[in-house]
């Protein structure tokens, strides 16, 4: 019974990359979704949340499709690489960021979404751009809930299946998970090894979100009072 | 050198002119149409008036449309129509399509809940306005502000807790730090106690002694209008509907409604007879019917110059009632008439005194067996000036 450490390295690779280009991705996006008076915007809100109620293999096969030689898409990344996306680290970044966009766009939104207005007209009245009045006024006071969305993306990455094993296969190395390392030891009938596997990924995930969900807390503690 | 030193001296002289007569160049100019759907009702803001450097005072009940207004003019709220100029510099027309952006039209804006950056400390919310300056500069003008706002000693204090005194010299502070050039006052001080109230606003006005920009105040207590105005603007379901100096508009005569009217059981067509300003009140005299002599009132002073028409209102339960002529009373108007019915509503008995115009008095039923009162008995009315409200015609 070993324990396979580097599909551990690359689940947390996979899962710090994602929930970092999630950070980036995400801002725009719940800023977008939280203030803007579109009309037709809750379509967009229903496609940002549509991974959440997807079976994950129904989203990586699209992601697979989107990723291949056929796809524009594919195309245009193998005229530029040589190579496809399918079936390697960045095409399991892509698909991860699009299953978990909604465990971060949401928190952050909704965060974004109950800073008080007249904080924002008052940055404006005192000549802050919008983008100083994000920066210094909005991202500030939505602290807990980027720090909801970080954790909430980072762990559903971390245990992550069906769209890893659509869009990455399974090569050791380069886009073997853990859970995907647990599902084939149990296939293999190695029980012991698949508990003690999925035993460290628990261990590890419980001990991630405490570590959040306390510093969160505290950040509420010195937030601003509701 | 020398045509740079021109220019000085007669900029000098144009400022020096300026304290004379209120500049056009630093009014505000506000004429505009907005539209509001409300809760199964559409407002209809549409104003036009003009501020001068110093206090002008929104007063008006809530719902008039006063923050509405003071929204439209820092950019938070667009109007559908109208402009909205500080001297030669426009920031709305609707009629050139131009709309200078919030961030840039200089307009200090303090709102009612202050809105304070709760995580920053009070001198990181006084210098946030200032980013464009060098940070040395920044530091200069908020320990200066600080100073004369006497918040120092909460510099580096948190936003979230601080008092509400000092919350509010702190909102004010990091507004006028800024140098707008015009103010926007949304009830700032309406949650204070009147003595830290009138504190501020002596900081307030010594500021503004230095500075002299258009101040809009939006209150609805009377005593902040006295206690600021210079000048007074009415508004009223979204209308303007009174202006001038405090004492002018809050005793001017008030457009007639059936909500105004209502209790009042005795109205009547009057004339200004006579003005006495010391006194602070005139004397109307009421429109009789036929033969009788001419009745006066001697009334609250309203801004209504001799022979204008207006109406006067007096309620039933103010009039006093007496039978032999009365002596030595504070109430101005004493006038002998004839009681030519009574009548028991419940409780109540109402009489109705011919005095040259027919009066409703209400008397309590003790009153009228005390004065052993019936149809015919000569009486006499007193009628407090006070009691005597006058309304446009």
């Amino acid at each position: 019974m070993t324990i396979d450490w580097q599909a551990f390295w690359l689940t947390l690779q996979l899962a710090v990359t994602v929930s970092a280009i999630l950070l980036l991705v995400g801002l725009p996006v719940a800023y977008w979704i939280a203030f803007s008076r579109w009309r037709w915007k809750f379509l967009v809100e229903a496609v940002v949340a549509l991974p959440i109620v997807l079976p994950p293999t129904v989203l990586g096969f699209y992601v697979l499709v989107a990723l291949g030689a056929r796809s524009p898409l594919g195309r245009w990344w193998i005229s530029l690489t040589g190579h496809t996306l399918a079936f390697t680290f960045g095409g399991l970044v892509i698909g991860s960021i699009l299953y978990s966009l909604p465990f971060a766009v949401q928190p952050f939104s909704a965060s974004f979404a109950g800073v008080d207005r007249k904080l924002m007209a008052a940055s404006a009245t005192l000549g802050a751009s919008p983008l100083r009045t994000f920066f210094r006024v909005i991202v500030p006071l939505s602290v807990p809930g980027l720090i909801t969305g970080i954790a909430l993306s980072f762990a559903h990455t971390m245990g992550e299946f069906g769209v890893v094993l659509m869009v990455g296969g399974n090569i050791p190395g380069v886009t073997r998970t853990v859970s995907i390392d647990i599902y084939d030891r149990v296939q293999a009938s190695d029980y012991a090894g698949a508990n003690a596997t999925a035993l460290v990924l628990l261990a590890f995930c419980f001990v991630v979100l405490v570590l959040v969900y306390s510093l969160n807390r505290k950040a509420w503690a010195v937030g601003p009072a509701k | 050198m020398t045509d740079a030193r021109t220019i000085e001296s007669g900029m000098a002289a144009a400022s020096l002119t300026a304290q004379n007569s209120p500049p056009d160049r630093d009014q505000l100019a506000v004429r505009l149409l907005k539209r509001m759907a409300g809760q199964g009702h559409e407002f209809v803001l549409n104003v036009e008036f003009q501020a001068a450097p110093g206090f002008t005072i929104l007063f008006g009940a809530s719902g008039a449309g006063k923050t509405t207004l003071l929204d439209c003019v820092a950019g938070l709220v667009t109007p559908d129509a109208g402009s909205i100029a500080i001297g030669d510099c426009v920031l709305f027309d609707s009629s050139r399509s131009a709309n200078v952006a919030v961030a840039k039209r200089r307009v200090g804006y303090v709102f009612q809940d202050l809105a304070l950056f709760p995580h920053l400390t009070v001198e990181q919310n006084i210098q946030y306005g200032l980013a464009h300056l060098p940070q040395a500069e920044r530091r200069e003008r908020s320990s200066a502000i600080l100073q004369a706002f006497r918040i120092a000693h909460l510099a580096l204090r948190r936003a979230r807790e601080i008092s509400g005194g000092e919350s509010q010299r702190a909102a004010l502070a990091r507004t006028l730090v800024t140098d707008p050039a015009v103010l926007l006052l949304d009830e700032p001080l309406a949650a204070l106690d009147a003595p830290t109230k009138a504190k501020i606003i002596d900081d307030l006005r010594e500021w503004n002694r230095a500075h002299r920009i258009p101040i809009l105040y939006v209150t609805h207590g009377r005593e902040e209008v006295f206690a600021l105005g210079e000048r007074v603007i009415v508004l009223d379901a979204g209308r303007i509907v009174a202006e001038g100096t405090p004492h002018e508009v809050m005793t001017a005569p008030r457009q007639e409604t059936v909500a105004q009217l209502a209790g009042f059981e005795n109205i009547f067509d009057a004339t200004v007879e006579a003005v006495h300003p010391e006194r602070g009140t005139m004397i109307c005299r009421l429109a009789t019917t036929g033969h009788a002599g001419p009745v006066l009132l001697e009334t609250p002073l309203v801004r209504a110059g001799v022979g204008s028409a207006l109406r006067v209102g007096i309620r039933a339960g103010d009039i006093l009632l007496a039978t032999s002529r009365p002596q030595g009373l504070s109430a101005r108007n004493v006038i002998s008439g004839r009681v030519t019915s009574l009548e028991q509503r419940d409780v109540i008995v109402s009489s109705r005194v011919n005095c040259g115009v027919e009066m409703e008095v209400h008397l309590t039923l003790a009153a009228r067996d005390s004065l052993q009162l019936a149809t015919g008995s000569e009486v006499w009315l007193v009628i407090k000036t006070h009691s005597c409200h006058l309304m446009e015609k």
